[in-house]
């Protein structure tokens, strides 16, 4: 199973994860897009330094991105660990990771240092206090780019003042099928959040799965970022899980039968496309949460929405595989699982 | 639909030409219409997200807020800013000023950070803080002619300043 859905969060029904991000810099180099490959050098060794002087080094794993395969890159993406962009800075990018995988210190992404908090279920304030955590530890030796009015001064002014975008990971089926879920995300940017795919940025939606995140950085404190957000979500995973039990109260068959033809696709197919399993791993997850079924775990069948997507599937195998027969590989994959997962 | 020009490329630019009542439908693709002289207006390909935003500085522009031709010392021009809407380095910020509070408000509604404060720089800044109070105090001593007063800030001020050095 993905490492950082360990453990017991809150709202798990509806809530996948919670993300934090803290946007730094350092105060005496370019930015990363604009500095030469000594320079990034400088950055990294800085933070490897802070990191060595004021943190247990067995806690942390450091990755090149230079150093490792595309399939190793693209897998760290899947698995949401590191950030597509990060991925494609081969000159200069790096980057630390917890061993609980919670955690990850991106270097020279778009900013000097981009520290990540990821946690299972609903915990925007353990996030806070884990990054900010993170931050006090790196700052003791590295000295930030911070502007008295501005606050933290990052790459893309879109990111100055706090750093910080936290967000939620939320699988909302039952709003989307009703419909409900546009005007929601029409009102979201209303109040300076917004909805994202399952990606992130730019990426599109998929299994139901929306990140809704803050969209301003300056001029609310970190702490009320998170509170605006987290109530929010909480409304909204009250109006999932009403639009749920009206639905299965209205449309029990209807539903019943959307959850079991998937499971039964899932069970017996023997080619399948990772934007089709998404689905129907969607409309699994949706079956144990509604206690449809019993006998699978519902975060089995998160972990398996990242476990079957192009390059964790080709990393699974071992070999070098054409799409097709990545698509033949995936439905045995998932066949497995489920087999394995049944009690 | 095909491009009406090349016949080969997809049509992605649509656009009506009504001439005394003749009205015509044209579909071209984004290199057929880069070249067609009936779209005066200018095409940016493909569409930024940075522009929306650096067009935030446009709009008060006509006040002579920022001197076009400034560059950071990290090399980064005004224009150039304004073409990618990122940032060369941390002075970006100082360098570009004068238009800072007018883009930072339109991104954000904000200008002026809340929140967290690095621990290094939250000293400084508390010390810079006292020290312009104490100032501010001086000032008005020395215009009442309370000099006794105003020598112990003097002092007091020298102090913090000394302290100040060292962090």
């Amino acid at each position: 199973m993905i490492k950082w859905l360990g453990g017991v969060g809150k709202e798990e029904d509806v809530v996948v994860s919670t993300r934090l991000r803290l946007a730094r810099n350092m105060a005496n180099y370019k930015f990363p897009e604009f500095m030469t490959e000594e320079e990034g050098e400088l950055v990294t060794s800085e933070v490897l330094n802070s990191v060595r002087d004021n943190a247990e080094d067995s806690l942390y794993r450091f990755y090149r991105i230079k150093d490792l395969s595309d399939i190793e890159k693209k897998v760290f993406v899947e698995e949401h660990l590191i950030s597509p962009n990060l991925s494609e800075r081969t000159a200069n990018g790096s980057f630390l990771i917890s061993n609980d995988e919670k955690s990850t210190i991106m270097i020279n992404e778009e900013d000097h240092i981009r520290i990540q908090v990821l946690l299972p279920g609903l915990d925007f304030n353990h996030g806070w206090e884990v990054s900010s955590r993170l931050d006090d530890l790196l700052e003791k030796e590295i000295e930030y780019a911070y502007h008295e009015q501005f606050g933290y001064l990052t790459a893309c002014p879109t990111n100055a003042g706090t750093g910080l975008r936290a967000s939620a990971m939320l699988h909302l089926p039952c709003l989307a099928m009703t419909g409900h879920l546009n005007s929601i995300i029409e009102g979201l940017g209303k109040i300076g959040l917004t909805a994202r795919g399952l990606y992130g940025e730019g990426s599109k939606v998929s299994g139901y799965l929306f990140q809704i995140s803050n969209q301003t950085t300056l001029g609310e404190t970190e702490e009320d970022i998170i509170k605006k957000l987290n109530k929010v979500v909480l409304q909204i995973v009250s109006r999932e899980r009403s639009t749920r039990v009206f639905m299965l109260d209205k449309k029990h068959t209807e539903i019943e039968d959307k959850v079991f033809r998937s499971l039964g696709i899932l069970n017996y197919s023997r080619i399948i496309s990772s934007a089709e399993a998404m689905n129907h791993l969607s409309n699994i997850k949706l079956g144990c949460d509604l206690g449809l079924i019993d006998d699978i775990n519902s975060k089995k069948i998160v972990s398996l929405m990242m476990d079957i997507q192009p390059a964790s599937i080709q990393k699974s195998s071992n070999t070098s595989m054409s799409e097709e027969e990545r698509d033949v590989y995936r439905a045995q994959v998932i066949r497995n699982n489920l087999i394995n997962m049944e009690v | 639909m095909l491009c009406q020009v090349c016949g080969k490329n997809d049509a992605t630019v649509h656009f009506t030409k009504i001439i005394n009542g003749n009205i015509e439908e044209i579909h071209l693709c984004s290199s057929c219409a880069k070249e067609n002289k009936d779209l005066e207006f200018s095409f940016d390909f493909p569409f930024s997200f940075q522009k929306l935003f650096t067009g935030l500085i446009d709009s008060v522009q006509d006040k002579g807020v920022q001197e076009k031709d400034i560059t950071c010392e990290c090399g980064l021009t005004y224009k150039e800013f304004l073409e990618s809407g990122k940032f060369g380095c941390a002075k970006c910020y100082d360098t570009f000023r004068g238009d800072m509070d007018s883009l930072l408000k339109g991104i954000h509604g904000h200008n002026r950070h809340e929140g967290k404060i690095p621990s290094g720089t939250k000293d400084k800044m508390l010390q810079k803080r006292a020290i312009e109070s104490l100032k501010s105090e001086l000032e008005q001593s020395i215009k009442i002619e309370d000099f006794e007063r105003a020598a112990y800030l003097r002092d007091e001020i020298k102090k913090l300043r000394e302290k100040t050095k060292d962090i």
